[in-house]
């Protein structure tokens, strides 16, 4: 019980280090949260509690406006991110196969996290890349004019990358 | 002195631009070569990157779709022995094998793309940056500028196309303390991206636009407000911003007059929904993004309830343009009701895609054909979707037709803000529909019952359709609903959702017609409409889709003609994949 208080003291007190190193504006609520996000991964329950005193906003209004906006997590996600671009371009081109080859090599559906915690996936409306459709991003690499062997060749880079962290 | 420039746009930085910047980097640094090494924004021909241009006092050479490996070659060849390599050559004094790509276009958003360094403010300034807003403040009026901007006839390239004159002398008649400026960059339509690429290759032209507006309005505080899911345009624009600050362009007495400006950035969050006005004002004010009720204007009541002008990246960017060269020569340019030229993100099946801007007026066909260079994999053209989910499909029997705003309204589809998509004969229109309203439904805010509801049962019927369910009278339902939610919405989001469908109900309907009573699907795209088939006189046995196929559906002996089995077969297309003697069609 104590241990739990103390890191959630822990938690705060790296947040409020955080918007001081930034300096952030008190007052709005988005970058805040987007802070928040930033150095967790996800917006942690305390947090919306230390965010609504310090902007005296309602709990309940900024989990609305949380689950409003797609950027925002309630929960962390995998070691890599891999963003499949869901754009009218990706989708005429073959951005359903992107999906689907994923789900196989990966055992998950879309906003679902590994096992073993080291990719969570998720689709965005448009990555803005229409020129190299269909395309995935992985962390902050994009994969262009992807095809199934592409697709298993990226996820064993991560893979490969993964295993030399551990080694090294 | 040689200059390189590596375009390193998103298009650029994906296809390993970083990687040859680096090479470069490491290569001049070794060889002790004198060169000048810089960045630029995306140059338009996305579909040849990586692209590196070397400028000399005389001549630039453009070279596409460089590796990393190819780097060694051109600094040997080209940077130490004065010798270009020809054959990677794509644009130089003598050599242009993209003539048509860029014969057909006038940059006047994009002069500076792929022109300039973007996180130099220098070059800026150089091609005439910053020239227009000390002109306009040293011999406008508020007044005057606006006169020029309305008499420029240009539209908000936003998607509605509202004259951006008329908007500021709005702004200019509203009586307030405090006005703001807003700069709409929340580029949410998937397959546009033109507003990133502008912001990424040439921030201070809108940040000049801005500046302007703010003047002609009499507004001292100017948001804009950019998607997350540009963190590079965010991060050039974070640069430009410092850097007019420390030049003095932003702040108090701007160029000495009594002109106070500043401008900050608000990141989006992740809402389509956030590109209407009203919504996307409520999201900077730190709330749900929810449209309201217009009016009152924002021109009246808008940010924290002061009058706030807002406009789109690529109105903006305009602007300093039309000051810089007079309205009468922007004018010029295009068709009667649509002035000067469109930015458009040109994508889908096509040969070239990329970023163009074409003056108004110019055809689809020119599009598709001159500048796109026509259909990948030479297939047939089908359509063109413009204007994201808002728009709609025009086909190709309607190529002719001009771009203008009101000629494309008049086919139901919208300008929108210029992703235009070219559609194959491969694309199933009924699918291309349900992707949009999946979209709409999802991004819709939920406020109005009709766009909440309506756009939902829409997708379940085209859902049904596509899975081979359709019923008699699901086209006429679908109209009707259209045309409820439509009228029932607040904001444009749920007056344009039903538009995709309706553009392809009214031009396709034979399509439709094919899902529901043939249950078929002529582009072979539904995958419960298809039935896979072996052609046995090509099949020669090799086993290969019977191990492709998940569900052990296909069975047969070596070198024997195989069977497919359809209680079994969950038609997923993997054997039509695997066969490597097109033995096996979709029907």
């Amino acid at each position: 019980m104590e241990d739990e208080i103390v890191e959630e003291e822990k938690l705060i007190q790296h947040f409020k280090v955080d918007l001081i190193n930034k300096r952030h504006q008190v007052g709005s609520l988005i970058p805040l949260l987007q802070s928040a996000q930033d150095s967790y991964g996800y917006i942690p329950e305390k947090i919306i509690y230390y965010i609504s005193e310090l902007v005296n906003i309602p709990p309940a209004d900024i989990y609305g406006v949380i689950t409003f906006f797609a950027q925002f997590r309630l929960k962390p996600a995998g070691k890599n991110l891999i963003r499949i671009c869901e754009g009218t371009a990706c989708h005429v081109n073959g951005a359903k196969t992107v999906l689907s080859v994923l789900q196989d090599e990966l055992g998950i559906s879309k906003d679902e996290t590994t096992d073993d915690g080291n990719f969570t996936l998720v689709s965005v409306a448009c990555l803005g890349c229409c020129s190299l459709a269909p395309i995935m991003m992985i962390n902050d690499e994009t994969f262009g004019n992807l095809n199934a062997d592409k697709i298993k060749k990226a996820l064993k880079k991560f893979y490969i990358e993964e295993k030399l962290l551990v080694e090294t | 002195m040689k200059k390189i420039k590596v375009g390193l746009g998103t298009c650029g930085l994906s296809a390993g631009g970083e990687l040859i910047y680096n090479k470069f980097k490491e290569e001049i640094k070794e060889k002790n070569i004198d060169a000048e090494l810089c960045e630029t924004g995306c140059m338009g021909m996305c579909y040849e990157e990586a692209l590196v241009e070397i400028e000399d006092e005389n001549e630039s050479y453009l070279y596409s779709k460089v590796s990393v490996d190819k780097v060694g070659r051109i600094v040997n060849e080209h940077l130490l022995n004065n010798q270009p390599v020809k054959n990677w050559i794509i644009r130089s004094k003598d050599i242009c094998t993209e003539e048509s790509f860029l014969k057909y276009q006038t940059k006047i958003v994009l002069r500076n793309c792929g022109v300039i360094d973007p996180t130099s403010i220098a070059e800026y300034i150089a091609r005439g940056g910053y020239e227009a807003i000390k002109n306009v403040l040293k011999n406008y009026s508020s007044e005057e500028v606006i006169e020029v901007i309305t008499k420029s006839g240009l539209r908000g390239r936003g998607g509605a196309g509202f004259l951006t004159g008329i908007k500021w002398k709005l702004g200019l008649a509203e009586k307030s303390e405090k006005k703001y400026i807003i700069c709409n960059a929340d580029e949410g339509d998937p397959g546009a991206f033109m507003d990133r690429s502008v912001l990424e290759g040439d921030p201070h032209s809108v940040l000049e636009g801005m500046m302007i507006a703010a003047y002609a309005i009499g507004s001292d505080e100017g948001f804009i407000y950019v998607r997350a899911e540009y963190p590079l345009a965010i991060k050039r624009l974070r640069i430009a911003l410092r850097q007019i600050r420390e030049k003095g362009f932003l702040g108090k007495n701007i160029f000495g007059t009594n002109f106070n400006f500043d401008v900050s950035i608000k990141e989006g969050a992740g809402a389509f929904v956030c590109g209407e006005e009203t919504a996307l004002m409520a999201s900077i004010e730190g709330r749900r993004g929810i449209p309201r009720l217009r009016p009152p204007f924002p021109s009246q009541k808008g940010l924290w309830g002061k009058p706030t002008n807002i406009n789109n990246v690529e109105t903006y960017a305009n602007v300093p343009w039309i000051i810089l060269n007079g309205w009468q020569k922007y004018l010029e340019l295009g068709t009667e009701k649509s002035k000067g030229t469109k930015v458009f993100a040109l994508a889908g099946k096509i040969k070239r895609t990329g970023l163009v801007e074409v003056p108004m007026g110019i055809t689809i066909n020119e599009i598709v054909y001159k500048i796109g260079g026509g259909i990948k994999g030479n297939k047939k053209f089908k359509a063109v979707q413009i204007g994201g989910p808002s728009g709609g499909c025009i086909p190709a029997s309607m190529g002719d037709l001009k771009i203008d705003y009101d000629e494309i309204t008049s086919t139901g589809a919208i300008m929108g803000s210029g992703g235009l998509i070219v559609l194959d004969e491969t694309t199933c229109m009924v699918d291309l529909a349900k992707y949009f309203l999946n979209f709409t439904q999802l991004e819709s805010c939920g406020k109005c019952t009709f766009c909440r509801i309506g756009t939902k049962r829409m997708l379940e019927i085209l859902e049904r359709i596509t899975e081979g369910n359709g019923k008699a009278g699901d086209i006429e339902l679908l109209e009707d609903l259209a045309n409820k939610i439509r009228s029932a919405s607040l904001c444009g989001l749920g007056q344009t959702a039903p538009n995709p469908v309706l553009t392809t109900i009214k031009y396709f309907r034979e399509e439709y017609d094919a899902h529901i009573v043939n249950k078929k699907c002529p582009a072979h795209n539904c995958p419960s409409l298809i039935t896979y088939k072996v052609v046995d006189e090509l099949c020669k046995g090799c086993r290969v889709c019977i191990k492709a196929c998940p569900t052990g559906a296909i069975t047969g002996k070596l070198k024997e003609v195989h069977v497919i089995d359809y209680d079994l077969c969950n038609r997923c297309g993997k054997c039509y994949d695997a066969c490597r003697l097109n033995a096996i069609i979709k029907d």
